[in-house]
């Protein structure tokens, strides 16, 4: 047993000591390590490291609940998070959606473990900024280097116990000369994946050849989206597309059965198939597994919690985020499946790939789009979405990469873009951008759509 | 063994692993919040955190460890892997680095409090929260939700320099959103969701209950209200949405890590170039922004910031000119500025690092009704529905969550989906009306740095006009 699963087993027996055996109580225990090395102007400025455990408790009893946390996880720490919690109970009002607790159910995966990523040093993260920073050759340069470490258990009352330990690394960085940035991002369940010159040298060549970019008139273009922007698609179809609180209230744009996609789209959420950190059970106990969300076009669901999924009359597909309640299920581990038979072609200039270049040699005229940033939706229901684009969009002519473009800012709904017939093109090499919150694993390749709704650019 | 006493054993422990500076802070922090919606308690947590966290200098690198664990073994732990970090740091150094003098100080500070929230019975938040959406409900909301958030933070701060320091915050607010949802899209009114450095006075001087019938009648017609207008025109925006306009497009753009680039892979860089501090026009003579972190109850507030500088006011735009930035010890010294004082973290495990204080603007000489009466032809805007902006703070697109037409210097029907755009300094210099009625809003989920934090910032705002601003941009 792990400590932190002989933890959370303590504190459930603590409340039905103190609360008596009717009381219902979910313990979630979390050890994180989490260590960051920072760069900018082409030096560490910021090396930062902290070990954290915490334990959250949510206690049901005589039709009431109260949520609570404690990092103090001594004796005194957790006997008063108890009696705390206990004690507020008769206080609140009556929970009538109470859903009850998760049921004993086992692991459907163990989590993603590698050893020398959850005991990495300082210096193995130094040595890939070291390698991003010469990769640059003279460039500036700026970003991070991160492993984190995760062991952590759930239990509660009615008999669920499990525990899991993961580990992930990711490395996200610029190189810039005057005007252009030039990005390079990857996240991955193990730091011997982080090629530092690789993702240093792919950064250099973007950012020189978004020099001396022109100003294009704002209007619809049809766009290749690199996986860097992919995942910010992923990111806000998580938040609020499959969100089944979202959903229930009638917020969200998904139409169960509704074919809403391009049928080249599916989309699956599958912590095993992504990077990210690799947690194998949601924050109510309920064992992560793969489920599809799209597929080939039609919306075959949404993620539930518990209480989500109880207002909808069905089961938690293992999305509850601890004390997230308010904001409901997000899919933390979206994935836009790869054509498996989608082409490649030779790597020119600044494509991410070679599969990225395929999408791009059939295009007549249309944008290739690294980034997207500080993306905000206007409106959750028809997800409309605005945004600029970053790190470097160009311009392609009769298939060729012509010349460098200045940002776009964009107010484009993301289902729409993905709409029947939209998307000309999806690429065959998905991948896990790095996630800055290490919170996240949305992962696509790269994506070609027949249009994309520019509103102006980034000097007005 | 009190928190001082930890903390000084950290810093110990850096000096003796070689750190030629180190600091440490000792912070305990108790939070709880609670939401309702649609008339039943939605959630209620109640949450505590503790711990140390260690910055320490080494030859020009910085390294930074943090435990939630306060005992003698693990404050000196946490020093030496503080240092021990900061010593790989010099792998990739950055140029030298040092810090601006600061005189070794002790104090203590505390946050002005009437009524202590967290001794407030739950029962009684609760009948408010709930009562809130019950009333919203009946007045036609979809959607009715109701939160409020407290938190009550100690911090014991140690420095190698000889600071001492002890600093109590008792922070809280709230608010309320009606939702109303039509065929095609969702119609959102919000009130209140306000904060400040206040006990639960904060919360009953917002009058929530006196507003929640009037957002859920707002929220059900703007369904039907007209689409806002493509176009450019005069605007009129309310002092929360200018809260907001001051906090993305002024807030960050002094941010003095931001401008020298320390922040230029995630949250960006800023157009403010250095050369120019003293000379340059950021906006026109009306506007004047003072960093002023000692305004009694704004959310920004502190007697000492999270390197031990005492609070201080000064003036970050005058009369329309860029004269100031928000910095820390070292940023300054790299900037070769004298002053300091915007330094903060995001609780014991997070590294300090600039921060927004309060930033706002000072009043101006006139009303809000007479900004209307003399607009011929415009939109009035009010409080924040989505914003967006680039990584040098200049091009911005805010979406409102009302407006209302003005014609002829009246208030004429109701707008929905209200949004406009601009380039920062070209709509600060349009701003030729600036109303007296200053309101010192919180924003207290301000995302920066790697890892994230969350930063509670402050913002006197007032109704301003901006002219010739283009409005209406849709998908």
């Amino acid at each position: 047993m792990s400590a932190e699963l002989d933890l959370a087993g303590r504190v459930v027996d603590l409340v039905r000591r103190l609360a008596g055996s009717g009381a219902q109580a979910e313990v979630l225990v979390d050890h994180t390590a989490l260590a960051l090395t920072r760069f900018a102007n082409s030096g560490i400025h910021q090396n930062v490291a902290d070990a954290t455990s915490a334990v959250r408790l949510r206690v049901h009893l005589d039709g009431r609940t109260v949520g609570g946390s404690t990092t103090v996880v001594d004796e005194a720490g957790l006997t008063a998070l108890v009696e705390r919690t206990i004690a507020a109970v008769p206080l609140t009002p009556v929970d009538p959606g109470w859903p009850g607790l998760a049921p004993a159910a086992p692991l459907v995966t163990d989590g993603a473990w590698d050893e020398a990523t959850a005991q990495a040093t300082p210096d193995e993260r130094a040595a890939r900024v070291r390698a991003f920073v010469d990769a640059a050759e003279g460039l500036e340069t700026a970003g991070y280097c991160r492993t984190v470490y995760w062991s952590g258990a759930f239990a509660n009352s009615a008999g669920q116990a499990v525990a899991g330990r993961a580990a992930e690394a990711a490395m996200d960085g610029i190189a810039r000369v005057p005007g252009s940035d030039g990005v390079a991002r990857l996240g991955s369940r193990r730091l011997a994946d982080l090629d530092g010159a690789v993702l240093g040298g792919r950064a250099a060549l973007k950012a020189r050849a978004g020099a001396d970019a022109i100003e294009l008139p704002p209007g619809r273009y049809e766009v290749v989206l690199e996986p860097t922007a992919v995942a910010d698609l992923l990111t806000n179809f998580a938040l609020y597309g499959f969100n089944g609180k979202l959903h229930n209230e009638r917020q969200s744009f998904a139409e169960i059965g509704a074919a809403q996609f391009d049928p080249a789209v599916t989309l699956v959420d599958d912590v095993t198939a992504t990077a990210g950190v690799g947690i194998p059970f949601d924050g109510e106990g309920t064992p992560k597994r793969p489920v599809t969300f799209v597929d080939a076009g039609i919306t075959t669901g949404v993620a539930y919690d518990r209480r989500s999924a109880a207002e909808a009359g069905t089961v938690s597909t293992g999305h509850g985020w601890p004390g997230g309640g308010a904001f409901g299920p997000v899919p933390a581990n979206l994935r836009l499946l790869p054509d498996e038979s989608a082409p490649t072609a030779a790597v020119a200039g600044p494509a991410a790939d070679g599969h990225t270049a395929a999408l791009l040699s059939t295009m007549e005229r249309g944008l290739l789009v690294t980034d997207f940033w500080y993306t905000r939706v206007l409106d959750p229901k028809t997800l409309v979405v605005t945004g600029l684009t970053r790190n470097g969009v160009w311009l392609v002519e009769d298939g060729e990469i012509t010349r460098p473009v200045r940002n776009f800012r964009f107010t484009q709904s993301y289902p729409l873009a993905l709409g029947p017939g939209a998307v000309l093109g999806v690429g065959g090499n998905a991948i896990t951008p790095a996630d800055s919150w290490d919170l996240f694993g949305f992962t696509g390749p790269s994506l070609r759509l027949a249009s994309w709704n520019f509103t102006g650019g980034a000097s007005g | 063994m009190t928190h001082f006493d930890a903390a000084a054993a950290a810093v110990q422990a850096a000096l003796d692993a070689g750190a030629r500076y180190a600091d440490a802070r000792v912070m305990h922090r108790r939070t709880e919040s609670m939401s309702a919606r649609n008339g039943e308690l939605e959630e209620l947590s109640q949450d505590e955190d503790a711990g140390v966290g260690v910055r320490a200098l080494v030859g020009s690198g910085w390294g930074f460890y943090a435990v939630p664990d306060m005992s003698d073994p693990a404050a000196r732990a946490a020093g030496t892997r503080a240092a021990k970090i900061a010593a790989a740091s010099a792998s990739v150094p950055v140029p030298a680095t040092g810090l601006i003098p600061l005189p070794a100080a002790t104090g203590s500070w505390s946050s002005p409090c009437e009524v202590d929230p967290l001794s407030v019975p739950l029962s009684d938040k609760a009948e408010l929260m709930v009562g809130l959406t019950t009333t919203m409900r009946e007045h036609g909301a979809d959607l009715a939700e109701s939160h409020y958030r407290i938190w009550d933070t100690a911090k014991w701060f140690v420095s190698s320099e000889g600071h001492r320091i002890d600093q109590r915050f008792r922070e809280c607010g709230g608010g309320i959103t009606a939702t109303s949802i039509g065929d095609g899209e969702s119609q959102r009114r919000s009130y209140g969701n306000q904060y400040g450095t206040r006990g639960w006075e904060m919360v009953t001087g917002l009058d929530l209950p006196g507003n929640a019938a009037r957002v859920a009648i707002e929220s059900r017609e703007l369904l039907t209200a007209a689409p806002c207008p493509a176009g450019q025109t005069s605007l009129i925006l309310g002092s929360e949405q200018m809260a907001l306009q001051i906090h993305e497009s002024v807030g960050h753009a002094i941010e003095l890590d931001r401008i020298l680039g320390w922040e230029a892979a995630y949250a960006g860089t800023s157009w403010l170039d250095l050369s120019k501090l003293g000379s340059m026009r950021y906006g026109s003579s009306l506007m004047n922004i003072a960093i002023d972190p000692t305004i009694p109850g704004a959310l920004g507030s502190f007697g000492f910031d999270d390197e031990g500088t005492p609070a201080s006011a000064r003036y970050a735009v005058h009369e329309g000119l860029w004269v100031g930035v928000l910095a820390g010890r070292d940023s300054a010294s790299v900037a070769g500025l004298d002053y300091a004082g915007s330094v903060r973290s995001d609780g014991w495990a997070r590294l300090p690092m600039v921060r927004m204080t309060n930033v706002g603007l000072e009043p101006g000489p006139h009303t809000l009704e007479e900004i209307i009466a003399s607009t011929d032809d415009g939109i009035f805007m009010d409080t924040n529905r989505s914003w967006s902006i680039d990584d040098r703070r200049l091009n911005f697109q805010f979406g409102c969550e009302i407006g209302w037409e003005i014609k002829n210097g009246k208030i004429g029907r109701m707008l929905r989906n209200p949004t406009y755009t601009g380039i920062g300094p070209t709509f600060w210099q349009s701003m030729d009306m600036l109303s007296s009625e200053v309101t010192a809003w919180g924003i207290p989920n301000c995302g920066k740095g790697q890892p994230g934090q969350t930063g509670h910032t402050g913002h006197p705002a007032a109704p301003a006009r901006f002219t010739g601003v283009r409005v209406g941009v849709t998908g």
